[in-house]
């Protein structure tokens, strides 16, 4: 019997089910990670983690709860962490990245809708991931339809608060973004019963601007010409980074960044230097969505930068620290929140465009691979503008729309496979 | 020096020798359910002609096709997309967009300078694709040929579902209404020109095209073809072994490098 046994069944969770997850994941996480060569040392912080993500991190915020602190699960990155750290509480990613969870969503959600939608509602009906079960309250955003509308149905058997998300970046909808914060504060003063002082406000700034810090470093090591780390273990760190503890996270990326730029002075390469280079731009990758890593990287290519929120959208740009006041405490976070991160729930997002252009040449990419998750009209519909203005600027594009399943592996390494031999010819 | 390429598709193998001087030879055999085999009774075909897959001295072996990693004997390894890019532009006579109508899947590849340089392909579903056909076939209890010399002589009965599946149900029900068979089959034909014309659209279709895969064996499905996309879809006696003939270029490509 699995020793977070104990734990699961005093969380409510389904655990004949869940035992099912237990024995799937090993299986998986081994073919997609253990079968790489030469991965950094450093990563086997990361490893332990993801070995045990279930166990390790969910009995530490038990233990933190006992204490008297609340647990804070989110959903996107548009909701500052800041303001929760700053009421000393605690933040968690949730889970949302496998098929697994998939089927419970739709037993009250359209089909057709995009698979983290789905996934997340699942996993927290189904009582299958321990995150959905020790949260004390969750925050939703108002991205997409989809999104909306499950909060309503999630929220009828949790503490959900909804941040309403702009469908611009205009002046006064960054006004409005500055609002949303203002509430969410009160919200979670009341809700922690802790005052969110400037004090606290600027030293929670401080500590996740020290995590964006040490992923762009992490980012930049990528952009080198000799690969001292492959896509799918970025990625895995990237995944993790949602859950840890922010400033225990800092640390060991710093930890792993040293070590990688050690390999990039000894030219100790993740891959032969002729590997294509690719860009993954879109939809989020939630954990263990390690699919089109894997596909690209079995198949000869390396992806060194990823454009979506579990990439750069997560850790790009700042918030100015040592604010005077709540007030401009708020302004600096709705400057790199909302000002910042350019998601296709927003009418134009051309800013998008350009950072996919400018990281394409940042990290000396070969191609794009612009990839949607089933159902989500948002980025979907935006294709035409990637596509577009990609083509314009002469980077090869391949876009790829996909699930959670692996029914359709074989005709994505299909697609993936021409694209290389596109590029390989060019 | 022999260049040979082997296409192991959903449906049938097709495999195609490349020799200098020489006009290209072509043949098929069905796939079985194992790739293996399939690629194995190849090989022993291969043999009746005095070709000995394993003697990389006289002969130079690419496989693609969704089976492609099943052909061990092969010193290469290629995309379908690429192949059919290659041979498709090779039976055209130059650049040019090549369609290809599959038994499992339908793709829209832009050749440039000789070059695959851009490709989409359908998504899972079968609607748009040589498999929709065949089923429509089986359930008007015709064969395919038939099934486009029927629809020839038809008016089409607009047939709207996009999934193969509800496409199906709408197909019955047309039966169920006692609809002329041959309305219904020429309704069949041109729902699949629609969706490829369709996916088609999506990019800038070069002025010349070539249709390539199993439908290109009906001269009419390309007529319906180009009506949709205003304008003429080649075919070619060899269309059917676009991919083989991708792949042998390919292997003599390789071979040359």
């Amino acid at each position: 019997m699995d020793k977070n046994h104990q734990m699961w069944s005093d969380l409510g969770m389904d655990l004949e089910t869940h035992d099912l997850l237990c024995e799937a994941l090993p299986g998986a996480y081994g073919d997609v990670f253990l079968s790489q060569k030469n991965r950094p040392e450093c990563m086997d912080y990361f490893e332990m983690v993801a070995a045990d993500i279930h166990g390790i991190r969910p009995a530490e915020l038990i233990e933190e709860q006992k204490k008297g602190r609340k647990v804070i699960g989110t959903f996107c990155v548009f909701v500052p962490d800041e303001v929760i750290l700053a009421a000393d509480g605690i933040v968690t990613g949730l889970c949302g990245g496998s098929q697994f969870w998939v089927p419970e969503g739709e037993k009250v959600l359209p089909a057709n809708t995009c698979p983290l939608i789905k996934a997340s509602v699942g996993a927290r009906l189904g009582r299958t991931c321990p995150y959905f079960r020790i949260a004390d309250m969750f925050v939703g955003e108002t991205t997409c339809d989809g999104k909306k509308k499950a909060y309503e149905i999630l929220g009828e058997d949790v503490k959900m608060h909804i941040m309403h998300v702009p469908n611009g970046q205009r002046p006064q909808d960054l006004a409005a973004w500055t609002d949303e914060i203002k509430i969410f504060i009160k919200e979670i003063e009341e809700f922690t019963g802790n005052k969110v002082t400037i004090e606290g406000l600027n030293r929670s700034i401080h500590i996740v601007n020290e995590k964006r810090r040490a992923l762009a470093r992490l980012y930049e090591a990528r952009k080198n010409a000799c690969v001292p780390i492959s896509g799918t273990d970025a990625l895995l760190i990237m995944q993790i980074a949602f859950f840890d503890d922010p400033e225990r996270l800092t640390a060991q990326v710093n930890r792993l960044c040293d070590e990688l730029e050690q390999r990039i002075k000894d030219g100790n390469s993740v891959v032969d230097k002729k590997a294509p280079r690719i860009l993954i731009t879109g939809t989020p990758l939630a954990v263990p969505n390690w699919k089109m890593h894997n596909i690209v990287e079995s198949s000869g290519a390396i992806v060194v930068c990823e454009e979506n929120c579990t990439g750069t959208r997560y850790f790009a740009h700042d918030v100015r620290e040592e604010n005077a006041t709540i007030e401009e405490a708020a302004e600096a976070l709705t400057d790199r929140y909302m000002g910042n991160i350019h998601c296709a729930c927003f009418s134009p997002n051309e800013a998008r465009l350009d950072d996919v252009v400018r990281l394409a040449k940042e990290y000396k990419v070969d191609g794009v691979i612009n990839l949607n998750l089933k159902f989500c009209n948002l980025y979907a519909t935006e294709n035409y503008f990637v596509e577009r203005r990609l083509k314009e600027e002469g980077i090869p594009c391949l876009s790829l729309e996909t699930d959670y399943t692996d029914s359709d592996a074989e005709q994505l390494r299909t697609r993936v496979g021409a694209f290389l031999e596109i590029l390989g010819d060019a | 020096m022999k260049f040979i390429g082997i296409d192991i598709g959903s449906t049938a193998a097709k495999v195609c020798i490349r020799e200098e001087n020489e006009n290209n030879r072509f043949f098929y055999l069905p796939s079985g359910w194992s790739s293996r085999e399939t690629a194995e009774a190849a090989a022993d075909r291969l043999r009746t002609m005095d070709i000995e897959v394993e003697d990389r001295e006289s002969c130079r072996i690419a496989a693609t096709g969704y089976g492609r990693r099943s052909v061990e004997y092969a010193e290469d390894v290629v995309t379908e997309i690429t192949c059919h890019g290659r041979g498709g532009a090779f039976l055209a006579g130059g650049d040019c967009t090549v369609i290809d109508v599959g038994g499992q899947d339908t793709k829209i590849i832009a050749v440039s300078k000789g070059l695959v340089v851009d490709f989409l392909m359908n998504d899972k579903c079968a609607a748009g694709t040589g498999k929709f056909v065949e089923l429509m076939a089986n359930r008007l209890e015709l064969d395919i040929p038939t099934l486009f010399d029927q629809a020839r002589r038809g008016t089409a009965i607009p047939i709207s579902a996009l999934c193969t599946v509800f496409a199906e149900s709408e197909v019955i029900s047309l039966i169920g209404q006692n609809r002329d068979r041959k309305d219904i089959a020429a309704g069949v034909v041109d729902s699949v020109a629609v969706k490829v014309a369709g996916l088609a659209g999506k990019r800038q279709v070069t002025d010349r095209v070539i249709l390539t895969g199993g439908l290109s064996l009906s001269p009419y499905f390309a007529e319906v073809l180009g009506e949709k996309l205003k304008q003429e879809v080649m075919v070619s006696p060899d269309s059917l072994y676009a991919g083989a003939l991708g792949a042998a270029l390919t292997a003599e490509k390789k071979a040359k490098k």
